[in-house]
């Protein structure tokens, strides 16, 4: 038996405590429902999906408010494609689109630039939403704009950083485990380790994540995205329950100190601001916001906390692994893939698209 | 001599128009049937014939690997293998945008001409629109789309139904997949590269091939919108039986699995123009397989998987078994996929 083998004999027969890992990046979570992972895991070994899909997060305001830009006949907003059918309070941007609202689809917000260039009578606006990963396409788009001279080319943020959120899940599951009134519901919420999420790494670097594991008496393991690169790094994980270490399994791509000329153009546009994360409320200085120097570049980011989730979605518990993608009550009925009442469900990284287009059980 | 681009004129039913059928449809598809320009072709027939028609708006019109012509004869060609006709006889009707580059129709129009003689069916009558220019297209140049609708004969006692899927039966995939999705996509996104090139073509050396092995063919579907994950969903939906496939079995070229690994697309659910899925008795699979391998666009076919059998009431799933170990349920393909690649 080589070693690979001999992990996944062990995490298919592994018959110790309970181990609940949350991976907190989408692309893990798709990641994992793409390679089967969730299969090959003894039943004591649960993996939750935790706040990392940047449209699952975003609050209702935000789309409110773009849907809205979008009416104006001066603007034309431009996003990735998943972001286009996430409910907002009352519609969706898709449906804005469908309405006659200039909206449109792109692959990577530079492609805005020359259609700005070319249409200076409009605003292109981007939907800046995403986490430390995609902070640094948004700092390119907007140095290119200041570089060329291409006034017309702005941004709604919504950006947001994973390790105030990464406390917030913790001490929200802390809180959750002590006010338990039911025994059966112990584990309700329960998190013994985190899959520390990969991309966002490779810019931060891994330090703030050994402050994490320190601060929150957990493991954390860097893990890569390929199938034997997640089951390594669950392996380590149940291996490592209830140590306060960090592990970094992604050394060809992370680092400690992280990639500086990203890090430095982000800090040079953006600086830490509060944000409103969907189901959670306003978690302090988790969000990025364009410095004072460039409020010219802001279509109005600010005060966007409203979240106003349709009835009965239970995106927040999801989010914050206190149930079940399945056991939200509308989960498969009210809320597919074709008709989605949560973001949970939109995004290809959401957790319930996830489970539901995997026929993941557990 | 006709003009360099279309104009309405062509559209008018006056001389232009007659000088663009004669100049150019008329010479392409000539056959004795289309050349009697009668308004309706009168031809022989059969006991039992299959009908299918189907529109084509893909853009770009012309890509590597192929063009709208083509895909408007494979589209309807394959189509009709696939209930398990002799495809026969093709309509073509197009609507034209004015300000469409007249050089683009002709090679369109020959392309056409060129994969019907091909695929072996006829296009015995056709009909032509102009309309104002709605394209959104950089240069400014007018679009182009096509129907087809396509007559085959269908043999006696041909029989092809899912639902008589059995287990133990053999999940064979003719070629490679998710070329066509790929080259459309790369090219919308400027990412083209010489290595990848849609798949686009007919089926019926395939179906003919696999006809003549005598393989007990339970079930064929081309593999289109949706991809293979969509196909064999359908196929576990009207069959009650739970399919398994391997993925390390699934052909893929390597451009294509590369332009995936980029995107994070899945090459199960990808479109393809030019290949198919056969559902064979377990005792003939060998055959077929051979068979499929000796025809013309089969040369890298595959078994990947089989059908694993009845599961209890509604509980038969389309199973991944992925590389690392794990199983994975596939459904059909959620969402938007890729809008108008064909």
């Amino acid at each position: 038996m080589n070693s690979f083998d001999k992990i996944k004999a062990y995490l298919s027969s592994y018959d110790g405590p309970d181990v609940h890992i949350m991976e907190v990046c989408g692309t893990h979570t798709a990641s994992i429902a793409k390679n089967g992972i969730p299969a090959m895991l003894s039943p004591h070994i649960r993996l939750i999906s935790g706040p990392g899909c940047p449209v699952c997060v975003t609050v209702t305001d935000y789309i409110d408010r773009l849907i809205a830009l979008s009416q104006n006949e001066k603007n034309v907003i431009c996003s990735f494609g998943d972001l286009l059918r996430v409910p907002g309070s009352e519609s969706s941007l898709s449906l804005a689109r469908a309405d006659g609202a200039h909206i449109e689809m792109v692959y990577s917000p530079v492609q805005m630039l020359d259609k700005a260039r070319r249409d200076p009578d409009h605003d292109y606006i981007f939907a800046a939403v995403g986490f430390e990963t995609t902070a640094p396409v948004y700092a390119l788009l907007i140095d290119e704009a200041e570089r060329l001279g291409i006034p017309n080319v702005k941004l709604l943020t919504g950006l947001k950083t994973m390790p105030q959120v990464i406390r917030w899940v913790v001490s929200s599951a802390k809180s959750a485990g002590e006010t338990t009134e039911r025994e059966d519901k112990s584990d309700e919420g329960r998190i013994d380790g985190f899959l520390a999420p990969g991309h966002v790494c490779a810019v931060t670097g891994y330090g703030e994540y050994e402050k994490l594991a320190a601060e929150t008496g957990m493991p954390f393991v860097v893990s890569g995205f390929t199938g034997p690169q997640l089951i390594a790094s669950i392996f380590r994980l149940v291996q490592l329950r209830g140590k306060d270490t960090c592990e970094n399994l992604y050394p060809e791509v992370v680092s400690r100190s992280g990639n500086a000329p990203a890090k430095s153009a982000v800090k040079k546009y953006f600086e830490p601001c509060d944000a409103a994360w969907r189901g959670m409320g306003i978690i302090p200085m988790s969000g990025l916001c364009l410095r004072q120097d460039y409020m010219h570049r802001d279509a109005g980011s600010f005060g966007l906390t409203g979240d106003h989730a349709g009835r009965g979605c239970r995106c927040a518990s999801v989010l914050t692994g206190k149930i079940r993608p399945t056991e939200c009550p509308l989960f498969g009925k009210a809320c597919t893939p074709q008709n989605p009442n949560g973001a949970c469900m939109v995004s290809q990284e959401g957790s319930c698209y996830n489970w539901y287009v995997g026929g993941r059980t557990r | 001599m006709l003009e360099q681009t279309v104009t309405m004129a062509h559209g008018s039913g006056g001389e232009s128009t007659g000088r663009l059928i004669a100049e150019l449809f008329a010479k392409n598809f000539s056959n004795e049937y289309l050349d009697r320009m009668t308004d309706s072709s009168v031809v022989p027939g059969s006991a039992q014939i299959a009908m299918t028609t189907d529109s084509f708006v893909v853009t770009p019109v012309e890509y590597p690997g192929g063009d709208i012509g083509r895909l408007a004869v494979c589209g309807t060609v394959n189509d009709l293998l696939m209930s398990g006709a002799v495809p026969k006889y093709l309509t073509a009707g197009f609507i034209l945008e004015e300000g469409l580059p007249m050089e683009t129709l002709r090679r369109v129009v020959k392309s056409m001409a060129d994969t019907a003689r091909e695929a072996g069916v006829l296009i015995v009558t056709g009909d032509t629109k102009v309309v104002e220019n709605h394209s959104s297209d950089a240069k400014g140049e007018g679009g182009l789309y096509i129907n087809t609708a396509g007559v085959g004969f269908v043999p006696e006692g041909t029989r092809l139904d899912a639902a008589s899927i059995r287990p133990g039966d053999k999940i064979l995939v003719s070629g490679t997949l998710g070329e066509h999705h790929a080259t459309i996509l790369a090219k919308r996104m400027g990412l083209e590269n010489e290595s990848l090139e849609s798949d686009n073509a007919p089926l019926d050396d395939i179906v003919n091939h696999l006809r003549t092995s005598g393989a007990a063919v339970r079930a064929m579907r081309d593999v289109t919108r949706g991809g293979l994950a969509t196909v064999l969903s359908e196929f576990v939906l009207s069959s009650g039986q739970q399919i398994e496939i391997e993925e390390s079995l699934i052909p893929v070229k390597k451009p294509v699995r590369d332009f995936c690994g980029i995107l994070g697309l899945e090459p199960v659910y990808m479109g393809n123009e030019g290949k198919l899925i056969a559902v064979i008795a377990p005792e003939d699979a060998s055959k077929a397989l051979d068979a499929v391998r000796s025809a013309k666009y089969g040369e890298n076919a595959a078994i990947i998987g089989e059908v694993t059998g009845d599961h209890g009431e509604g509980s038969a799933e389309l199973i991944l078994k992925t590389p690392v170990g794990g199983r994975r349920v596939l459904g059909p393909l959620y969402g938007e996929g890729l809008p108008r690649i064909c």
